[in-house]
């Protein structure tokens, strides 16, 4: 608790025990206006801030605010209890008292769970590097990120935050990326490799040769953009703090018409008018008529969700964008980098009568030469140090492929072509990709696949966005008709559109976007590589694998962190829990208002039920925006 | 050009009040309040310069919320 919330609650103690002091002293208190002298005394140790706040706001015109309700509402009830004590009924200060007594439990209550999110979600996001260790002719300085230069040699020790982007050129360690992509497998880096801020350095010291500077290195840029989400606001949080600009004046004047029209009306009936009561119910009235539940809980929900979905590595850009998000029903893909991992490698290795380690050892070797992607990935499957020196005799023959003399031994791998030209039978694959078919010393030693691999979670995370009421998956791609289709067809994406250039891509989202309900959304996912276009022409642009990559965390509105598939559907699901806590609260807190102003009206419902029932939905309503922040199980 | 300043304020409507003050202060293009975040985001209209129009907008929200601080650094 800070310090005015440490001062509100021991005001709030002094009241309560001045209060039942009173009721115990109620009986020996001579005059009613000693009573009410007694009784002033708890009213204005609790609420003499509202009664400034309120006077302030009626001389800046700012009449309508919930100071004002709770000032007129309360004087209005003492008001009431002092005619009522003058002819002779029952008086009743109590009320009064008790009404901002609640207000004010109300408010701390408030403060202290908005206060005590804040700090939660902030330590979720607790990937600001405080520090950083210079070195300086051998001599290690801490100092602050902002002034380290681009270039300059940084030390990271065990348990530290990595301060700035860099590449690593001494030590090796594990990293826990955590806190940016919210993937707790650590990642193994070692020289030559590249680091992001925001990681935690685990097992070794490093040496970081630093490549950005504080403002434009990862972290700060996505503290930057989770920071400004909140700025963004959503239709539902427009929606609130328009209706919380009518509702109150609104509520004012129907209490004012509830104090002055019916006793008239009774007075030219020729009854009662009961004066008294009806000021009463117009004070009850008041107090119901303040709005805080809404107001604190729908901001709340949205800070708890954005929160909770940077946590587990999804940045959504702002409200707007993560209400959208739930009303998703067509997701569309970008095949290479979202679906499939994006670079080629070795998939299999088939009918191989010797070692697969060994067929790719001569594959790697005979196409040592060449820089075709498919020896590069043949160079990498292969991974070790290349011994041309092996390698004699090396031929190639365009369009057919390589052959050479391996220790000696004649090597041929290429596609059928050069099979059938060496006269060698062949096994065809039934694969998709490319195959290069090996021969070693005269004999068909099997084939080997290069594909791009899909990635491991790509069918379940379909499934997942179809189970999560995803009309239609779509996938949308550069490459062949057959590969298209033998991926379509493995991961299970209900449409399908291959061979398409850049704008093409543009042209199938419009097409997309005019098909679906008007209502419904469409999410397209990128990895930020050349899509920029189509990103910004979805409803929704979502990019993935983006630790690193500025252009895709400029051009999208949700950008995940790291390149898991899952987490478009879990995305989704976040953005539901939301915006499901978001009306849960809508329609919650003014069904009890609107209930309540009725019960009011009728004098059903005294003060005690308003300030309870206005207190308590509040209390209800901001617990059940911090669930917004649990998502980590969705 | 845009600039955020941190603020300080107890209430979420009180920070809407905020943001309205903020904008209706000359040299003021846009200005987003944010509750959660504590932060207000102003847009300047071309020409203005903060040094003159931020203690104004700190007046103006003194003026609708006197509980209230804009930090100027």
């Amino acid at each position: 608790m800070n310090k005015k919330q440490k001062n509100l609650l021991y005001r709030i103690i002094a009241a309560i025990v001045c209060v039942i002091a009173l009721l115990l002293l109620d009986s020996v208190i001579p005059t009613w206006y000693l009573k009410l002298a007694l009784y002033m005394v708890p009213y204005l140790i609790v609420g003499h801030d509202i009664l400034k706040k309120a006077w302030h706001g009626i001389r800046n015109g700012q009449v309508f605010d919930e100071n004002f309700l709770m000032t007129v509402a309360t004087i209005g009830a003492i008001g009431v209890g002092i005619y009522n004590a003058m002819h002779g009924g029952d008086d009743d200060y109590l009320e009064a008292v008790a009404v901002m007594l609640l207000y004010q439990i109300g408010e701390l209550f408030q403060s202290y769970a908005v206060g005590k999110s804040r700090r939660n979600i902030s330590e979720l996001m607790d990937i600001r590097p405080d520090y950083a260790n210079i070195e300086e002719d051998g001599e290690i300085t801490k100092v602050d990120p902002d002034e380290v230069e681009v270039g300059s040699i940084i030390v990271v020790q065990p348990g530290e935050k990595i301060p700035l982007d860099g590449v690593v050129v001494e030590g090796t360690s594990s990293l826990n990326t955590a806190a940016l992509t919210g993937e707790s497998v650590p990642r193994n880096v070692t020289e030559g490799s590249e680091v992001l801020s925001g990681c935690i350095n685990e097992t070794g010291v490093l040496r970081v040769r630093t490549t950005t500077e504080f403002d434009e290195s990862t972290a700060s840029k996505i503290l930057d953009l989770v920071e400004n989400a909140a700025s963004r606001k959503s239709k539902s949080e427009n929606f609130i703090s328009r209706f919380a600009r009518y509702y109150t004046p609104i509520v004012c004047f129907a209490a004012l018409a509830l104090a002055v029209v019916p006793p008239i009306v009774l007075a030219v009936m020729g009854k009662n008018p009961m004066i008294a009561e009806w000021i009463y119910r117009a004070c009850t009235f008041l107090v119901i008529s303040c709005p805080c539940a809404v107001v604190i809980s729908i901001p709340l929900s949205f800070f708890a969700g954005l929160g909770g979905a940077s946590n587990q590595g999804i940045l959504i850009k702002g409200s707007n964008y993560l209400e959208a998000m739930s009303e998703v029903k067509v997701v569309v893909f970008d095949k290479t980098g979202t679906i499939t991992r994006g670079n080629f490698e070795v998939t299999a290795v088939h009918h191989s009568p010797i070692e697969s380690d060994k067929l790719l050892e001569y594959a790697a070797l005979v196409e040592s030469h060449s820089s075709h992607p498919i020896s590069q990935s043949l160079k990498k499957a292969y991974g070790k140090h290349i011994d041309s020196a092996r390698v004699t005799d090396v031929k190639e023959i365009s369009g057919h492929g390589v052959t050479g003399k391996i220790d000696g031994i004649d090597v041929a791998a290429g596609n059928t072509r050069l099979m059938d030209r060496l006269g060698i039978a062949y096994h065809d694959c039934h694969h998709v990709g490319t195959i290069v078919h090996m021969a070693v010393a005269g004999k068909y030693a099997g084939h080997i696949v290069i594909a791009d691999e899909l990635k491991p979670t790509s069918k379940e995370a379909m499934l997942q966005l179809k189970k999560a009421g995803i009309k239609k998956n779509v996938m949308l791609t550069g490459d062949a008709e057959n590969v298209a289709a033998s991926v379509a067809k493995e991961v299970a994406v209900d449409e399908y559109h291959a061979g398409l250039l850049p704008a093409d891509k543009v042209t199938w989202v419009e097409k997309l976007l005019k098909e679906k309900d008007a209502k419904a959304k469409l999410a397209f996912v990128g990895d930020g590589i050349n899509d920029a276009p189509v990103l910004s022409r979805a409803d929704i642009g979502v990019a993935m694998g983006a630790m690193g990559s500025d252009a895709a965390i400029e051009a999208a509105d949700v950008v995940l962190m790291d390149d898991d598939p899952m987490k478009i559907a879990k995305a989704i699901k976040i953005s539901r829990k939301c915006i499901r806590i978001v009306h849960q609260n809508i329609v919650f807190a003014l069904g009890i208002k609107i209930l309540c102003l009725i019960l009011g009206a009728f004098g059903i419902a005294n003060m005690w039920v308003a300030i309870i029932s206005d207190v308590g939905v509040m209390i209800i309503a901001v617990l059940n925006a911090i669930r917004a922040l649990f998502v980590k199980n969705l | 050009m845009k600039k955020s300043y941190k603020i300080d304020v107890d209430c979420a409507a009180c920070a809407e009040k905020m943001q309205e003050a903020a904008r209706k202060t000359e040299g003021v293009k846009d200005a987003t309040v944010s509750f959660m975040t504590l932060k207000m985001k102003v847009e300047f209209e071309e020409g203005a310069d903060p040094a003159v129009v931020m203690p104004n907008v700190r007046t103006n929200c003194k003026k609708v919320e006197d509980d209230c601080e804009v930090y100027l650094d």
